[in-house]
């Protein structure tokens, strides 16, 4: 969204209204789109859920022990039924949100200003910086998928913070070369290059005029992004890498109740729904921004 | 074209000796003093002091790093501090179980996913596209690890049709593989759709129409090479994410591969298991990602020349 592009509708009837803001238009788009702003709506609850869950969430996640009624499915007591340790299902899994969401939102967020700044910096001064940082990138992208995280996790040792630094990591490449190729495009327009000429420092023409530009893939990228995380720490946790028990994380939690699969098959479905409902709605938001965002759409 | 994959080839050279410090050093940064973690919890200053010799970590930083190239360039990596036996036999008998599970996995997956892409693009924003795209968008969704107790629950636990654990015939790989396809599967199709929807709005789509051509002959002919290009390079990225996605797989279905011997390493801090399979991963990923730069520019005869 450069900003130099509010197009005044002046010539046709003059009103204020009229004045297309990039937000304006982007309302607009998204606002076509039901099922993003369905997901968008579900993530917004799941954020109010995840930071009410110590006072919504009916059992104590970790220390409160039914003995009474081990594995037994879901009944109205307990909403989600109780695990192998007499433990509610329901209280883990709200309280497991909190550490899901803060794991994806955190790592990619680190990941995307790290990402966001190697890239501007590459692709805006070239040359030498650009080489050591795109050589960079290309050793962290020579692990494949979940494997750089595991062997930072091997470095640092298992826990969810340490999950958190390796997914983080993990996300500042593909943020770097998004960033870098939307740099090297834009530096070239017209309008950098007419702020050069008044002599605007580079701090200025990068901060001013390449970053906005830079901003919708980002966007886009981050949400999208934020699904994967969740799934990458997740799995951490599934191998015994990140969440210990016993910690309520939803990727722990179906680590956990694989040796009960044959008895209770309940403790493991409902976070296992409970991962791919929350990574569904990050998606189709991320879909939907595309869809907003993306000029080329609009033109099909 | 040998020129170019020459090219290509001597551009991989910084990669790998970049990644090959990176795994070198990680023994140097793994916590706790590794002569200690090999020579075992109650052995003697002295042993450890003969251990650490014997293991050549006395000697500085350069000249071990030239004895680990060495050794990896020769296949040895040592002996793992857990089975005392060499890595480069553990690593030789899990590394065909977990070749062929890529392999498959990847076989369906592109096939699959770039038949719902090209489907859901020929009849787009119709019932098989919104099909398509709701199976694609629940594939990305949902992790392999769920997917792959609720595949082995339903058809190993419950019908019964097909094995849960091992890897002995082929009817051990059909749910693993499942698993480890359906995010690249999902993928594929997500890609393949819009690529081929860009296509399809080409001029030469039209002028192929236009002069009379069937339309099976204009997907098939002018449509699908053109819309290759970019669904190419993808599927050597999706590779990187089997690979990866393979060492989640494997411990759910207890698979006898390389990515449950690198959990295992990673729990018991069997730090020159670690070294070598990560090494062994990246050289993987490194080499198919050539393979697949070599065939795009099979494909796309303007790349050689640049």
């Amino acid at each position: 969204m450069p900003d130099a592009a509010p197009d005044t509708n002046g010539a046709a009837g003059g009103a204020a209204e009229s004045v297309r803001t990039p937000w304006s238009e982007f309302w607009r788009k998204f606002r076509r789109q039901h099922v993003a702003l369905a997901a968008g709506g579900f993530v917004l609850i799941l954020v109010v859920l995840a930071i009410l869950a110590p006072y919504i969430a009916p059992f104590d996640a970790e220390n409160y022990f039914d003995y009474d009624t081990l594995n037994s499915p879901p009944s109205a007591r307990h909403w989600f039924g109780v695990d192998p340790l007499g433990r509610d299902i329901f209280s883990r899994l709200l309280m497991g949100a909190r550490i899901s969401l803060t794991a994806g939102f955190v790592s990619v967020a680190v990941g995307a200003v790290a990402g966001t700044l190697l890239g501007l910096v590459a692709g805006y001064y070239e040359g030498w910086w650009d080489r050591a940082i795109m050589r960079l990138c290309d050793v962290l992208f020579a692990f494949p998928g979940i494997l750089l995280a595991i062997a930072i996790v091997a470095i640092l040792g298992s826990g969810m913070a340490n999950v958190i630094i390796a997914v983080s990591i993990f996300s500042i490449p593909t943020f770097a070369r998004l960033v870098r190729g939307n740099t090297l495009s834009l530096k070239h327009m017209t309008y950098v290059e007419s702020a050069r000429s008044i002599g605007a420092s580079d701090w200025t023409i990068v901060a001013r005029h390449v970053f906005p530009g830079t901003i919708s893939a980002v966007v886009v990228y981050f949400s999208m992004r934020i699904g994967t995380s969740i799934i990458t720490a997740a799995s951490l946790s599934f191998l015994g890498m990140g969440a210990q028990p016993p910690t309520p994380e939803w990727g722990a939690m179906l680590n956990e109740a694989r040796s009960e699969m044959m008895t209770a098959p309940h403790v493991a479905l409902f976070p296992a729904i409970a991962i791919f409902l929350t990574v569904l709605a990050f998606n189709l938001l991320g879909d939907g921004l595309r869809d907003a965002l993306d000029p080329k759409i609009e033109q099909r | 074209m040998l020129q170019y994959i020459a090219k290509r080839l001597l551009g991989l050279v910084p990669t790998l000796l970049l990644v090959g410090i990176l795994v070198f050093l990680l023994v140097h940064l793994l916590p706790g003093d590794p002569a200690r973690l090999a020579a075992g919890p109650d052995a003697t200053p002295e042993t450890v002091q003969l251990v650490r010799k014997d293991l050549g970590l006395d000697l500085p930083l350069p000249q071990q790093f030239v004895r680990f190239v060495g050794g990896a360039l020769t296949g040895d990596f040592g002996r793992s501090i857990r089975t005392k036996r060499p890595v480069a036999t553990e690593i030789g008998e899990r590394f065909a179980p977990t070749f062929w599970l890529t392999v498959w996995a990847m076989a369906w997956s592109v096939t699959v996913g770039m038949g719902i892409g090209i489907l859901s693009a020929v009849w787009r924003n119709r019932w098989p596209d919104r099909l398509g795209m709701t199976l694609a968008v629940s594939g990305i969704s949902f992790p392999a690890f769920a997917l792959g107790m609720v595949l082995m629950q339903a058809f190993a636990v419950q019908l019964n049709w097909l094995p849960t654990v091992g890897a002995d015939s082929w009817r051990h790989y059909v749910l693993p593989s499942l698993t480890l396809g359906a995010a690249v599967a999902a993928i594929m199709a997500r890609f393949t759709r819009s690529s081929f929807v860009d296509i399809l709005q080409e001029d030469f789509i039209r002028t192929a129409r236009a002069k009379g051509l069937s339309e099976p002959v204009v997907v098939a002919k002018h449509g699908l090479r053109n819309a290759l290009i970019p669904v190419v390079t993808m599927m050597g990225l999706q590779f990187g994410f089997l690979l990866g996605g393979s060492i989640v797989v494997e411990v759910v279905f207890n698979w006898p591969g390389m990515g449950r011997l690198l959990v295992d390493a990673v729990d018991m801090r069997d730090y020159p298991v670690i070294q070598a399979l990560v090494l062994l991963f990246s050289l993987e990923f490194i080499l198919i990602n050539l393979v697949v730069d070599v065939l795009y520019g099979l494909i796309n005869p303007t790349i050689r020349y640049r």
